[in-house]
This record gives C-alpha cells, structure tokens and sequence, in this order.
C-alpha cells in the first residue's frame, strides 16, 4: 500500500484503504476487524492474540498484518491488545444501520445508549451516533472499546467518538 | 488556568503524599510531600525559578535532572536541581539570581562522603540499565549496584502511558509504566541494591589504583526530615552506563522563555506528577515523541492547537500519528516555529510554512494562541561519564550524535560497556536487549557466569535484536550502527565470549 501521502498528514483516506476492507456481504453476516496499519513497525501482538488464525504477517514481526475475513470471528481480543490503536471492527446491520467499533482512552467514557458525536480519521465531525455497548478490558488501567450505531454509509469512516454532553 | 493539577485521567491514579507547607522566598505555600519541587512550584502558578544576569528568565525544561533550566537555593543551597528533590515539610526554596554564591553554613547541608566498593556498578535505572543488573545478577554476579538520580527506578518508563510495540516476551501491548513496574519488582525480588537521587558525576581513572572505575558520586540522603547531600566514592570492577539520553534544543527567537519546554519533560510533569504545564498548546516536532505527547496531552486536558513538523513527512511511526489525528489535532508538515511570543513566559507563537530548503516563506506567518511550546527535535545520548571512562566516541547523527565505539558485547573498553539510549537512541524494547547482552557480557568477563551461560544468553538476545531490527526502521539503525561497532570484539577488551 502506498502510504507516502498518509506520512505527509497522519491519517488514511478511505479511498486509500479501501480495497483491503472486507466485502458488504461479509459485513452483513456480523462483526469483522478492520486493520489500519500500513507501514513495517515490529510489533506484533494481534497475530499472537488471535484465538483462529485469523491474523497473518508477512516477513516476521515487521510485516503488515493482514485479516482473513472468512477466518475472523469479530471477537474484539486484536483490537483490545492493539498498541497501536490501528483496529477497528464493524458490520452492517441493515439498510440504514451499522456498527463500529472503535477503541476510546479519554474521558468522559460515554454510557450506553448515549448520543455522541461521530469523528473520522482527521477528526472531523460526520455525524452522530449511539453507543451499544462498551468493552472495559480486565486490567488495571482503562482503555475502552466502543461499539457505536453509525448510520449505514459512515462504517468505513467513523474512527472515534467525542461526548457531548 | 495555564498551571494545573489533574484530578481525573483517564489511565493514571495519582497517589499523592500529605500536604505540606514550604516556603518561596519568605512567601508560605503548600504542595504534596515527596513531589518535586517544581511540580509544587507550578501548581502555586510559579514559574520562574531563576534568571540568568541579564534578567532572562528561567523555568523548568526537562524535569529529569538534565538541563539547569529548574535551579533554585532550597534550604541555603544554591544549584539545587528542583525537578529532582522531593517536596519535604518547611523546605525554604529562594529564587536564585545571576551566579549564586556558595552556601553560608556548609556544614548543616551536607554528609561526610563515604567510600564503598561493589563488582559491578550499573549507573542509570532505565530499562537498558535495570536488565541490565538483572541479567548480571542472575549470572552470578551478587554486588550489583544501581545508581540512578531519579527518584525511582524505570527511567523513561515512568511516564510512558502508552501501550508499547514489539512481541509478548518483551512486554509488547504493555504501557510503559507497567514496564517499569515489573522491573522494579524483579530487582527488588532479586535483593540488587539500588542507590537512588544518586548523580555520577565523574569518573576517575589514574588517580585511584584500587580499582578498575572510580565513581563519584553526589546523594541526597534524608537526615531527620531534610535532605542532605553527600559524596560517594564507589571503586567498581565493571561498571555499566545506561544513563539514557537528553532532549535536544532548537534555535528560534525567544526560545528561552519560560513555557517552552521539552515533549518529555511535559509528559514528566503531567503523567509522573499529576501537573497540567499548560492548557494550549504547539508540538513542535512530529516524530514518535512529539505526536505521543501530543495524545498524552489531550488525555490530561491540554488542547493540542497543532503539531509542526518542518521535514516533508511524519517522522513518527503511522499508528501513533493517526492516533493524534482522528482527535483534530492537525499536524503540517513543512512547517516550521519562527518565535516564541511573550515576556517571561509563553503568550502565543509564530509559525510558517517552509520552502524546499527549509527557509520559512513569507506570507505564510500565522500566531497561534498557545501558553505552551513543546519541543520535541530529538533526543540526544548522554556520553559524558562513558567519555571520561575513556570511550572513543563518533558522531552518528542517525544515532542522535555522539555515541561511544564498542564492540557486539557492548564493551567500549575492559570491563566498562554501554547500553540502551546511550549507545544510540532507539526504543525501549532494544534498550533491554541491549542492557541483557551488557550484563551478560559483564558477568562473563568478570569470571562469575558458569561456563556457557553468557555466551548462550548472549546468542538469544542477538537473535531478537536481529529480528527486531529486520524492518525498515530497523535496518537504518542496523547500517548506523557499524559505525561504531567494532569487529571482531578486541582482545584488550575481552576479545569473544564463545562457548
Ligand atoms: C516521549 C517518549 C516516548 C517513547 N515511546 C516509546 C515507545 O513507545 N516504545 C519504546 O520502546 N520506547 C519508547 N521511548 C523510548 C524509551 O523510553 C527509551 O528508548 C528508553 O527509556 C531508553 O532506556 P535507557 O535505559 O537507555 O534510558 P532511560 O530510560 O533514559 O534511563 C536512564 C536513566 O539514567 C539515569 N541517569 C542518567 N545520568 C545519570 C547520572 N549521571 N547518574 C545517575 N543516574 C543517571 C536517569 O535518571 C535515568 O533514570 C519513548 C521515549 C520518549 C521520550
């Protein structure tokens, strides 16, 4: 992937990434994770968390992950041990609904059902959507995920939330 | 309010001591006991601890004991780094002026020095130094001794709180503070002695025959309630210096003023201490410190107004750029800061975008509305001690200046080696693969390792290293370093550890 012009901004456009996110038929059938991690780091505690396999790394700790779809269960665990916050789930619900889910480290945490404010990769404002669920991880120290309602079209930008309250 | 304490994170605690009162220049204050004194200055809202002769005014810069931007005359004496000395009940702390004179009544500030003799010393408590220690000791080696001038042990580690790369058998996914935990807690099981608000402040050679190294070495010991400073001299048979790195500074107008401070030191103050150093403002640099200093700010609550970087790209790794990015915190490439606006502290600053030569161009000027400057061009390995060791040292700019020649072993001369930041600014996660192979090499040089143990200890950590460097990152840092790795390991220094 070429990333050069990611370097010269800090963030991905989605037309970027795209080709390598999983099909709206594979959406529709539930949750999968969607990677954004681009550039050879080493680091590699998502291939090791992964209970099925699901994640491959080319060349060793410095290749780029990649997800098998049809392998991936969307059970959260890459996406909670991520260093790199660079995992993201989703699915499609139905014709006008989705679900994100995206890693969240600041306060206020947002409660269920609660309204909040919709951001993208550069942090604009896309809209507004409603918090499902919140996944605190079992240790000591905070870091949630946050599975948030977006309408349909917003699943492949929606990238963090902001509480408005 | 530009000074502030943080009372909700969303990731630290802030385990404060009992509140006491201290004075400032006559004046009654109070803060937590055990904090620094400066973190206790700032949440007063004072900031200016010194000026120079010419009235220019200084404030805290790094908050680790490296630059002199924090000294003031606590408890008659003067040059007393504030960033480093905790807080104590009627501590009397004084603005300092110009050159300060010496200190009226030497006698009540001060210990009688003290000579003490160990096999290895390690000096520097980071993570290089910590395995370090541990890998000797459980080599064999039974005195080891760290000495560190912080306040605890971790180094760097302690304000970490993002969660760090890397694989599962070097804490990958683990946040820095956590690393520094468990450590600590494996050099405390170990029993490895550790001397802390310890600076070596030289080493001597010729004038000691008795050993090997002689470190000196300046403590702050607590007498009944007051910090007392004393000299130590420590004679070693092997000693290895893990004594990290300093920020690095940047030539602009007005860049002394108070409120433009290091990306580390900030992140010192706010996730050591608890201590917001600003609500607004600028990053300067966008290489891995500068955008994860800029997300730990937005964490405490400091708006983030943007991050200039002054080469085409982000130096930084993606992951960790972004992370910054999808909080609106926009980071320009191809900028640059121009000035510093402000009397005695940080009111705003001036930006503009660059040419393909770096120069700025004019019309692009713009004034963001900041109290906070952080600067984050690089950090730089601190070799003073290995040179008066009698390191050879060479510069490698990609390596972040300066750094000592050695060999695989980390061995820069008999018995003396390098590890971690100091020998060439990387990660933490191959500064503790660099600190395994100096204590493996030390245990084995000084006779203690059984047979084989070193050597395959050794062999591991190179393996990990190998593939931890195999990425393009890696293999700059890699190529930088045959600069001054020497081949085949000298044989006045130890020649081979084989099996
Ligand atoms: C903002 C920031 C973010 C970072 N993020 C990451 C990351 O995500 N992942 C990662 O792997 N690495 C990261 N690093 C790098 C990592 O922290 C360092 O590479 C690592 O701490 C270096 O370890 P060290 O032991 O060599 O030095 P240090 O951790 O700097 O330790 C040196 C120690 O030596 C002591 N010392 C120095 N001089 C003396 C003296 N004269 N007498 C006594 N004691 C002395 C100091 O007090 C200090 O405790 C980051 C660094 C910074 C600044």
């Amino acid at each position: 992937m070429e990333i050069e012009k990611a370097m010269e901004r800090g963030y991905l456009l989605t037309e970027e990434i795209e080709d390598t996110f999983p099909s709206e038929e594979r959406l529709r059938r539930g949750m999968v994770a969607i990677i954004e991690c681009p550039q050879e780091i080493p680091c590699n505690p998502c291939v090791e968390s992964c209970p099925f396999g699901a994640i491959t790394m080319e060349g060793g700790i410095n290749g780029i992950p990649v997800v098998d779809y049809d392998r991936c269960t969307g059970c959260t665990l890459c996406a909670q041990v991520c260093p790199g916050h660079a995992i993201f789930l989703a699915r499609i619900l139905d014709d006008s609904r989705a679900v994100v889910v995206v890693p969240h480290e600041f306060l206020p945490v947002p409660e269920r059902g609660e309204e909040v404010k919709l951001l993208d990769r550069a942090g604009r404002d896309v809209g507004r959507g409603r918090v499902l669920w919140l996944l605190k991880p079992e240790r000591e120290v905070h870091y949630y995920l946050v599975a948030l309602e977006v309408p349909r079209e917003l699943w492949k930008e929606v990238r963090a939330l902001e509480v408005i309250r | 309010m530009r000074y502030g304490r943080i009372e909700e994170h969303p990731i630290l605690k802030f385990e404060r001591g009992r509140k006491v009162r201290f004075t400032l220049d006559g004046r009654e204050l109070w803060g937590y006991e055990g904090e620094p004194i400066a973190i206790a200055l700032l949440a007063n809202g004072h900031d200016v601890f010194f000026r120079m002769e010419d009235g220019r005014p200084r404030g805290p810069f790094c908050m680790i004991g490296k630059c002199s931007s924090c000294l003031m005359v606590v408890d008659g004496v003067p040059n007393t780094r504030t960033c480093v000395t905790p807080l104590r009940e009627g501590m009397d702390v004084r603005t300092q002026h110009g050159e300060p004179g010496l200190p009226e009544r030497v006698s009540d500030s001060f210990v009688p020095p003290m000579e003490i003799r160990r096999s290895l010393v390690v000096v520097g408590g980071g993570p290089a130094g910590l395995t370090a220690a541990i890998q000797a000791h459980d080599l064999g080696v039974e005195d080891v001794l760290i000495v560190d001038e912080g306040m605890r042990l971790g180094g760097q580690l302690l304000k970490q709180t993002h969660r760090f790369f890397g694989n599962k058998k070097y804490y990958a996914g683990k946040r820095g503070i956590e690393i520094a935990r468990i450590l600590e807690r494996e050099v405390e099981e170990r029993g490895i002695e550790k001397m802390l608000m310890g600076t070596v402040i030289g080493v001597f050679r010729e004038s000691e025959p008795r050993a090997r190294y002689t470190l000196g070495a300046v403590v702050k010991r607590e007498v009944n309630g007051v910090y007392k400073t004393g000299f130590v001299r420590i004679l070693a048979d092997a000693v290895i210096f893990a004594t990290g790195a300093a920020e690095k500074y940047l030539p602009f107008e007005n860049n002394d003023l108070v409120g433009v401070m290091g990306a580390g030191g900030i992140q010192t103050a706010m996730n050591v201490w608890g201590l917001r150093p600003g609500s607004r403002a600028l990053v300067v640099g966008a290489g891995n410190v500068g955008v994860i200093v800029a997300y730990q700010m937005l964490q405490a609550g400091i708006k983030v107004e943007a991050i200039v970087e002054i080469m085409p790209r982000i130096g930084a790794y993606f992951v960790h750029a972004a992370k910054v990015a999808r909080r609106g915190v926009p980071i320009l490439t191809r900028h640059t800061i121009l000035r510093a606006i402000g009397e005695d502290r940080v009111e705003g600053a001036t930006i503009a975008r660059v040419d393909d030569r770096w120069n700025p161009i004019p019309g692009t000027e713009r004034d963001l509305d900041v109290d906070l400057i952080a600067l984050s061009v690089g950090l730089k390995p601190s070799v003073e001690l290995v040179q008066q060791a009698g390191a050879r040292l060479r510069y490698v700019g990609r390596l972040g200046g300066f750094i000592a020649v050695r060999d695989r072993y980390h061995r820069f001369a008999p018995f003396g080696y390098v590890a971690g930041d100091l020998s060439g600014i990387e990660e933490a996660t191959t500064a503790m693969m660099e600190g395994k192979i100096a204590g493996a090499a030390a245990a084995h040089d000084l006779g203690r390792a059984p047979p084989r143990e070193a050597s395959r200890v050794i062999r591991e950590v190179e393996e990990d290293l190998k593939t931890f460097r195999s990425g393009p990152i890696g293999r700059r840092i890699e190529e930088a370093l045959r600069a001054v790795v020497v081949e085949p390991p000298p044989e006045e220094w130890g020649g081979e550890i084989g099996d």
